[in-house]
């Protein structure tokens, strides 16, 4: 029952967003909830590993970037179609979500968090000095020039970014509800206890691992043709990374609703400070909010309300 | 001939380099070997003290590193005010220092975005009438910028030491990082003494702030190249251990300044990250660690 409502949701989402491109003209509601769009994939995708298995990541930038950057060299050397671009940058940051995963078996709490921020900068650096991927001057990218069924490559772009989005929420809830989920949590609990209980812990983490990487990868695909100037210090960014666990822990990293909602309070929140007040105050919003939930309601916005809920039935 | 002179030069470079890296670190040190605590916020607050003396010098025109020894009590007192925050809202609860470290992220955003909204972007500097001169010894020249943090680096680095582990407070911090129960038993306050510790983590930050801009010119998010140099030596340097840190630092420095002199400036970054990648994955307790 529950099933069928979620599944009827998730239509109803993405025939929503295709029957918008009908009808919105302003480009510009296309190009600010595209990020509102990516916000969510990046956050949903940072809780599979940060919020069910217990691992802080602050590396989202990295897997984003190699995501990005594999959709940019397959665009100006092969000119690939998007769908391939998606396949192969979610393939590439799979790979390095797969190394990570592999990591954890060494590191634990802090350090993996450390070895995580460490691994961004080094993917950063390393895309510098590589000139193939256009090194510190940045690549150009140029959208095609036709388009069908579309308008235009920005409306077409916003469709790709719903349906990866419903795509991924659908894949955290069935993550959530199912063995892997409970694996997980188990892990997220205590790991030794989950591993004499029978949960084969390896096998589990190395897999949130490369799903949580292979979606960010996958966000990070369409990028080049959305931003079409790529460089390594925007694309590969400590605000990225900042964001992406600032929305699950502030909407709640319990449950698939949780991150979904901190993507679209605080990315929406952002848009609008960047227009109306400075792109800097936006930043300075998202470090308060992040902190003040951190310390007042560490279980987010969900959490509070569940609270609240439970006050009342009391 | 001339690739001796320059690996000599880079040598040393490295060396001097790896004094004031020692001096950044120390905090790290401290606060994560003996408390626990991974403030990753640290180098945002080396950058706060920088631009303290950046104030300090260009409107009262103090010396920059009297200017930073100065600038160590407010720190201290600040790193005081933040543990006993801390201690309140995530030690108390036994709350996972995972929540405790998205914590500091924030504070490390905040810093930043902080100086950037007040300072802008453009790179500060600070004036002294040492820094532009050097001194040749033979093949090498050794500029006054590089060589006066080296020689306070190593200085911080020894008096620490010294603290730590002749003074009683020193002892007592050393006491409540091996068991705090047992500290307490004895009738120490464990809050106090890593009140103390924190506060003392916090006004290196301030004298490392002063190195960091005799060194080169600052702008607000430069902590961030500084967050995987400082983990990664005290993570090498084996936590908690202040000669660990001054050893784990010069090998770093002499690292860097290799790859820099005979490969590329913009690769040094992966140098660090990748040495911390390495020491992580192979022996996480460092080299003189326990």
């Amino acid at each position: 029952m529950k099933k069928a409502a979620l599944l009827i949701l998730a239509v109803t989402v993405i025939s929503g967003g295709l029957l918008l491109t009908a009808y919105i003209e302003n480009q510009y509601f296309y190009f600010s909830t595209y990020i509102v769009l990516q916000y969510i994939i990046l956050a949903t995708a940072w809780n599979i590993l940060g919020g069910y298995t217990g691992y802080v990541n602050f590396g989202t930038g990295a897997y984003f970037g190699l995501g990005a950057y594999t959709a940019g060299y397959l665009i100006t050397n092969f000119n690939l179609p998007l769908p391939w671009l998606i396949v192969a940058g979610g393939t590439s940051s799979a790979v390095l979500g797969l190394a990570i995963g592999y990591l954890t078996l060494r590191l634990k709490g802090v350090y993996f968090s450390i070895a995580t921020l460490a691994m961004s900068i080094v993917i950063a650096t390393l895309i510098i000095n590589t000139p193939a991927l256009g090194g510190a001057k940045g690549m150009y990218i140029l959208r095609p020039k036709e388009v069908s069924f579309f308008s235009n490559y920005m409306e077409l772009l916003f469709a790709t970014m719903v349906i990866i989005a419903v795509f991924t929420v659908a894949l955290a809830w069935f993550i959530e509800n199912s063995w892997f989920g409970r694996g997980l949590a188990a892990i997220r609990d205590d790991e030794v206890a989950a591993a004499c209980n029978g949960v084969p812990v390896l096998r589990l983490k190395v897999l949130s691992a490369t799903t949580s990487g292979a979606l960010m990868g996958i966000a990070g695909a369409p990028y080049p043709y959305y931003i079409s100037y790529m460089e390594p210090l925007s694309t590969i960014s400590l605000d990225m990374a900042v964001n992406s666990l600032a929305m699950p822990l502030i909407g709640g990293t319990g449950s698939w609703i949780g991150p979904v909602l901190g993507a679209i309070l605080l990315s929406t929140t952002q848009q609008v400070a960047t227009v109306t007040i400075s792109s800097e105050y936006n930043l300075l919003i998202v470090g308060i909010l992040l902190v003040g939930f951190v310390i007042l309601a560490p279980n987010g916005l969900v959490g509070l309300f569940q609270s609240l809920l439970k006050r009342r039935t009391d | 001939m001339l690739t001796l002179d320059l690996f000599v030069n880079a040598i040393v470079a490295g060396i001097l380099l790896g004094g004031f890296l020692a001096a950044v670190s120390l905090g790290i040190s401290i606060v994560f070997g003996y408390l626990d605590i991974v403030n990753i916020a640290h180098p945002a607050f080396v950058v706060l003290g920088s631009y303290a003396v950046y104030i300090l010098n260009s409107t009262f025109g103090i010396d920059p590193l009297l200017a930073g020894i100065a600038m160590a009590a407010p720190f201290y007192l600040l790193g005081i005010l933040i543990y006993r925050f801390y201690y309140a809202f995530f030690e108390r609860h036994g709350a996972e220092s995972l929540r405790g470290l998205v914590f500091f992220f924030g504070i490390l955003f905040l810093v930043e975005v902080g100086l950037n909204i007040t300072y802008g972007v453009d790179y500060r500097m600070v004036n002294a009438f040492y820094l532009g001169k050097s001194i040749e010894i033979g093949l090498v020249g050794i500029p006054y910028r590089l060589l006066i943090p080296f020689v306070a680096g190593v200085a911080m680095i020894f008096i620490v030491y010294l603290y730590l582990s002749k003074t009683f407070y020193g002892m007592a911090i050393q006491g409540v990082a091996q068991d705090s129960l047992a500290a307490r038993l004895m009738g120490a306050d464990p809050i106090k003494i890593k009140s103390v510790a924190f506060g003392m983590g916090m006004a290196t930050a301030s004298v490392a702030g002063a190195l960091l801009i005799m060194i080169s010119p600052i702008e607000p998010s430069m902590g961030r190249e500084y967050i995987g140099r400082v983990f990664a030596i005290a993570v090498l340097g084996g936590m908690g251990s202040v000669v660990g840190t001054l050893v784990a630092a010069v090998l770093l420095g002499i690292a860097e300044s290799l790859t820099s002199t005979f490969y590329s400036p913009s690769m040094a970054p992966a140098v660090s990250f990748g040495i911390l990648l390495l020491v992580l994955a192979i022996r996480p307790s460092g080299i003189f660690g326990r």
